[in-house]
């Protein structure tokens, strides 16, 4: 199946997450919105948070849980949210 | 939807109490925040039959087909890739499932959602490249991937060894295991021969070690772990000997045991109590697995880490407890010594007590420069400082430096704000209590909000 990674169409196995796709694919795990340092999933299982991912449009979606769907787009959570674009 | 029972988490307690408690006739629903049943000890276990990784992931996990058939073959309604957001007394549960909220109601509760990997900070952990054994076993189970490049362990207990015996059958590598645990001592040993009763489970453990040592290295009797690299991780470092050692790393795997998730039974202000050979809260449970609040259970390893066997049991317990509570059966007793719950129960133990004295939680002192609070950054330096001008409260340490006010509610900080506040105060940790924890359990957003129907009860 293909996902979209930042807006690039990436190969994807049946039973993968989103957060095994933010491991395996380069820069694309969010920024912290303290220093903005890089972070990548740390527990797979749904207490540590830092998997956050924007899924089909939706923010801090917590990546571990959810399993990657043909076409899902995946983009990465950078720094603090901003109210006003 | 109202039911007699609603069950938090699909791993062996809460399919094995769905299983019972649909047997005696309760209607039961089941919330699991993972899109398949088994939990993370049998995660993938409905696909991985046919695959190649499932001979190496081991009888234990193997196991698990026969209790997940069972529990799909049950008339329980089961609802996956459902997180449960806040629950209410009398019992109403807040739930969302692909974006949309709904809530339920139930008789009684049930909260089997198992347990964490104990979160201990240490130079770097933040660094990508760096997670959890247990992160690792699960990437492996959900899609079988391994870990490339140069790969390091840090940690103690059965988990790691298991891991990479797993790693190593695949045909993975490890350039070094860096082991935590103490040497056996005395009181330890005996402890043995209660242990002695499982002959099988310790002789597993001795066979992993072997196959560890010849794979690598093997480092012992360090301090002070730190992952270093810009951005991501490039080296791993410990002092031995009076020097420090540097190894190149792309990897670094820790595991330091596993503790129960207790933000719900906190949330909902049941007692708890400080276990405090392996630091951690547990929910007070009676015989039955019933907590303090009339009508709310905890089966598994959230009510008490026992492993998987011990929880398929508790599970049937707290079934048997649910079942009577709500005079859906009667002689809960009698139905308890036929099935030969207690007995099943204490074999399942027989080599607890040993492990936990075997495999204490690290009592280090955490460097003041380590980040303790992931989400919001806050160093041990900076909760020390907090600590000294306040009263022994994660209240008043949170309030100062934002301390366990990110997205995971102090899921990963809670512990170590803890040890932190009874290091600066001089007092045991066991007498610090946890943070509050406020609703919601999950984060929400305000359109699933604004999506739920029936905010209040309609009946």
């Amino acid at each position: 199946m293909m996902v979209w990674v930042n807006g690039v169409e990436t190969p994807a196995w049946k039973g993968e997450t989103v957060a095994s796709v933010l491991l395996r694919v380069p820069d694309a795990g969010r920024t912290s919105p303290v220093s903005g340092n890089p972070r990548l999933p740390y527990c797979q299982m749904g207490v540590c948070f830092e998997c956050l991912a924007i899924v089909d449009g939706i923010a801090s979606t917590q990546g571990c849980l959810v399993p990657l769907r043909p076409g899902m787009r995946i983009e990465s959570q950078r720094g603090p949210r901003r109210i006003f674009r | 939807m109202n039911y007699d029972v609603a069950i938090v988490g699909a791993g062996p307690a809460g399919m094995s109490a769905a299983i019972r408690l649909s047997v005696l006739g309760a209607s039961v629903v089941v919330i699991d925040e993972q899109p398949s049943p088994g939990g993370q000890i049998w995660r993938g276990i409905e696909r991985n039959g046919d695959s190649p990784i499932f001979p190496v992931l081991g009888a234990d996990y193997q196991k698990g087909q026969a209790l997940t058939v069972a529990f799909r073959a049950s008339k329980a309604e089961y609802l996956p890739s459902t997180q449960v957001w806040q629950i209410e007394d009398d019992w109403a549960l807040f739930l969302t499932t692909d974006g949309k909220a709904r809530r339920i109601s139930a008789r009684a509760v049930l909260l089997a959602n198992g347990a964490q990997e104990r979160p201990v900070p240490f130079a770097g952990w933040t660094l990508p490249g760096v997670m959890t054994v247990g992160a690792a076993q699960i990437l492996l189970k959900s899609g079988g991937m391994l870990p490339e490049g140069r790969v390091w362990i840090a940690g103690a207990g059965p988990l790691p060894l298991l891991y990479a015996t797993q790693l190593l059958n695949l045909g993975g590598r490890i350039s070094g295991y860096l082991d935590t645990s103490i040497s056996p001592r005395l009181a330890t040993l005996a402890r043995l021969p209660r242990a002695w009763r499982d002959v099988a489970g310790l002789v597993k453990g001795i066979g992993w070690l072997r196959d560890l040592r010849r794979n690598g290295t093997m480092v012992r009797g360090f301090t002070d772990l730190r992952a270093e690299g810009d951005k991501k991780l490039e080296h791993v470092t410990w002092e031995a000997a009076g020097r420090r050692h540097r190894v190149e790393a792309d990897i670094l795997l820790v595991h330091e045991g596993v503790v129960p998730r207790i933000h719900e039974t906190l949330a909902l202000d049941c007692a708890h109590d400080w276990n405090d050979e392996q630091g951690y809260l547990a929910p007070k449970l009676d015989r039955w697995g019933e907590t303090s609040r009339e009508r709310l259970f905890v089966a598994g390893d959230a009510g008490g880490i026992g492993g998987w066997t011990a929880a398929i049991v508790s599970g049937e317990i707290a079934a048997l407890g649910i079942a009577g509570r709500l005079g859906v059966a009667s002689d809960i007793d009698l139905s308890r010594r036929q099935a030969r719950l207690d007995q099943r129960r204490a074999r399942a133990l027989a080599l607890r007590p040993f492990l936990d004295a075997l495999y204490p939680p690290p009592r280090s002192k955490i460097a003041d420069d380590v980040t303790v609070c992931r989400c919001e950054e806050v160093t041990a330096g900076a909760i020390r400082a907090a600590a000294r001008r306040s009263p022994a409260d994660p209240s008043a340490v949170k309030a100062a430096t934002r301390c366990g006010m990110g997205p995971c509610q102090g899921r990963q900080c809670g512990y170590s704000v803890q040890a932190l506040l009874a290091e600066v105060h001089n007092m045991p940790v066991g007498d610090v209590r946890f943070f509050h924890i406020r609703p919601p359990l999950k984060p929400v957003t305000l359109g699933e909000i604004a999506s739920l129907e029936n905010a209040e009860d309609p009946s």
